[in-house]
């Protein structure tokens, strides 16, 4: 009965202003066009490697694997991208994409700054100006990345409304595009919103997966049985998942920000406590009361504070193809210390809620099992808040 | 034919916006009253939603105070009874203004016959574009409840389908952005209505933006109505529990302008 386009089965579609309506159909068609592109995906290419610095590594975590008993761990490296995330992925993508459509101008919002740092990057190399919407409440537990994108150039607005996090932040961005189209791209950092932009973010993000598969069929000779992504919005997770989906033996696992844990009003665990609904752009799960009112989730990472989740992802867990756990902020922080002592490497708190369960699943699994856990980001942009969860004040 | 119609027969409609709830059902109810009794012509009743994204500050802030005093969607159903019972029973058209989330959430189904139930005639969902409207309009139709369609300045080739498609009126989204105060309008409203008046013989009123009684006529003269929200919402604000002459006087003064 619905629109079947842009879905997910029951998921996705284009839940916007009539406003957006003629914007989004022109995306959808350019990006149709240039996804083809021979000298569309030579520049995209070109970028990729020269200037993010792909493929990023497949390590293999010996010291974890040895320390935890089970499985053989990899790290997938998104840390080392230029600007410190996967994010770079996307965003590359989607700014030469709408410089190709003559746009001047990109606007993102951004939970723990990593989506905008690589939005505002990229339109520092390609000439174009930058507008990055961030809760107020984001720019104080992450103002190094508040500091980073305006010496990159960007203009940074931080969104008092609602619960001053990434939710407030995308509908902030959303008005904004409303306002100013003919010259702005709606530069989206996650799988979600309206179609085309689960389909346009988890296209670019896919060559984790790509890399993945190559890497690891060189090293070991086979498929890994396990690939581990934390999962807010989910675009790292998605594009560490995407080619897998049609390998059945390899388990795809999100990890779920639980907060102060999933029988709290304190969580961000969408499929682990949302329901079915519709919000920004889309239809998927989200944290909401019994009258659809969008619930004020939290976790300690901002960039997993998001009370909904990508419409694929949606999908993937009603067809039972990928499983969602809970991860609380303890665990994360564990994770986050862990990864760091154990292998020389600081996460991202994003990042380290797969580390988290990565810890609990290994020792289950057997020696002649393979995991890879994708590190979507580094850590340098948490330390100050750590420092202050164990109750250390330092100054950045 | 719904009752919506009746709206568009007494000259130029006015049509009022009241965020259900700020800074309580009691207000709510009795703003409504005197915006009859002052001329409103139709009358649009938002139900809250915690995250707008459609509108501009006044009207969020209005959200969420409602949402803080505790009203919610059973609450404005009471409210829309209470209004439409008794002796002194309001009569014009009633439409809500909600956000996708809130109707998906109750069940359309449920929503749109409680709707009939209490006296809605139409429902207003700027989240919900034409291609995803089948959705909510399929079983608003099943409860003779109209599903009204919104067109942009942005619209442009799409205006024909939206409008032969549409029903009790089409909402002519006057401004680029979110709703609230502007000191102009620069779309060209008239060549709008020319487009949408080609494909239909449903009425048209335009809204985003009209605070003043000259926006208002200025906007009328190439449709059949205007509506004003985020300029009423702030008198509410300004005036708490005391808003209802306020608010009545102000709707008299737009009123007389669209008479004019």
């Amino acid at each position: 009965m619905s629109n079947q386009k842009g879905r997910f089965g029951i998921h996705g579609g284009q839940y916007i202003p009539e406003t957006l309506m003629n914007a989004v159909l022109e995306l959808e068609e350019a990006y149709n066009r240039y996804k083809e592109d021979p000298e569309f995906n030579r520049e995209l290419t070109e970028l990729l490697n020269n200037y993010a610095g792909r493929p990023s590594l497949l390590y293999y975590a010996e010291k974890m694997t040895k320390d935890l008993g089970g499985a053989k761990i990899y790290l997938k490296r998104e840390d080392l991208n230029h600007t410190g995330s996967h994010k770079i992925n996307n965003v590359l993508g989607q700014a030469l994409l709408a410089k190709k459509m003559g746009k001047t101008r990109l606007i993102a919002e951004t939970g723990a700054g990593q989506h905008g740092v690589a939005t505002a990057t990229a339109a520092a190399l390609l000439g174009m100006e930058c507008v990055v919407f961030m809760g107020e409440e984001d720019t104080k537990r992450q103002a190094l990345n508040v500091y980073r994108m305006k010496l990159l150039g960007a203009s940074v607005i931080p969104v008092k409304t609602g619960t001053a996090t990434l939710k407030d932040a995308v509908s902030e961005a959303m008005r904004e595009w409303t306002s100013r189209i003919d010259d702005t791209h709606y530069c989206l950092g996650s799988v979600m919103g309206p179609h085309p932009f689960p389909t346009i973010v988890r296209d670019f993000q896919a060559v984790i997966s790509k890399e993945i598969k190559e890497q690891i069929l060189k090293l070991e000779g086979k498929l890994p049985d396990a690939v581990l992504a934390c999962c807010g919005g989910g675009s790292n997770a998605i594009g560490s998942f995407y080619n897998f989906i049609n390998d059945p033996s390899v388990k795809l696992i999100g990890c779920e920000a639980a907060g102060r844990g999933i029988d709290t009003f304190e969580t961000a665990a969408t499929i682990n406590t949302g329901k079915l609904g519709i919000f920004h752009g889309m239809k998927s799960y989200f944290c909401q009361n019994e009258y659809g009112q969008i619930a004020p989730v939290y976790s300690i990472s901002a960039g997993l504070d998001y009370p909904g989740i990508g419409p694929e992802h949606a999908m993937l867990h009603d067809i039972g193809r990928a499983e969602y756990v809970a991860v609380t902020d303890d665990e994360a922080v564990n994770a986050f210390e862990y990864l760091s002592r154990t292998e020389g490497i600081i996460p991202a708190i994003e990042s380290a809620h797969a580390v988290a369960y990565a810890m609990k699943l290994a020792p289950t699994m057997s020696k002649d099992q393979i995991m890879v856990i994708t590190i979507s980001g580094r850590g340098d942009k948490d330390c100050a808040a750590i420092a202050r969860y164990r109750g250390e004040e330092i100054y950045e | 034919m719904s009752r919506i119609k009746s709206a568009f027969e007494n000259g130029k409609a006015f049509i009022p916006f009241i965020t259900c709830g700020d800074p309580d059902a009691e207000t709510t109810e009795a703003v409504i009253r005197e915006m009859e009794r002052n001329g409103a012509d139709l009358i649009e009743i938002g139900i809250p939603f915690s995250d707008p994204t459609a509108e501009g500050p006044v009207i969020q802030e209005a959200n969420i105070r409602a949402l803080a005093a505790g009203i919610t969607t059973d609450g404005v159903f009471d409210v829309v009874r209470k209004l439409r019972s008794g002796a002194d029973a309001v009569k014009v058209p009633f439409v809500f203004m909600t956000y996708a989330n809130v109707v998906f959430s109750y069940g359309a189904e449920r929503f749109f016959e409680r709707c009939k139930e209490v006296g809605v005639d139409g429902v207003i969902l700027p989240d919900v574009p034409y291609e995803e409207k089948e959705e909510f309009a399929v079983p608003a139709r099943k409860s003779g409840i109209d599903f009204i369609s919104l067109i942009a300045p942005t619209s442009q080739d799409r205006i024909g389908t939206i409008a032969a498609d549409a029903e009790g009126f089409v909402y002519i989204v006057s401004s680029l952005g979110v709703t609230g105060v502007r000191d102009s309008i620069t779309t060209d409203i008239g060549a709008l209505a020319g487009s949408i008046k080609a494909n239909t013989t449903i009425p048209c009123a335009v809204g985003f933006g009209i605070s003043t009684p000259e926006q208002a006529a200025a906007a009328a003269k190439h449709a059949d109505g205007a509506i004003v929200g985020s300029a009423i919402m702030r008198l509410i604000a300004a005036n708490g529990r005391k808003s209802a002459p306020v608010v009545g006087a102000y709707v008299k003064s737009m009123k007389d302008a669209l008479r004019n």
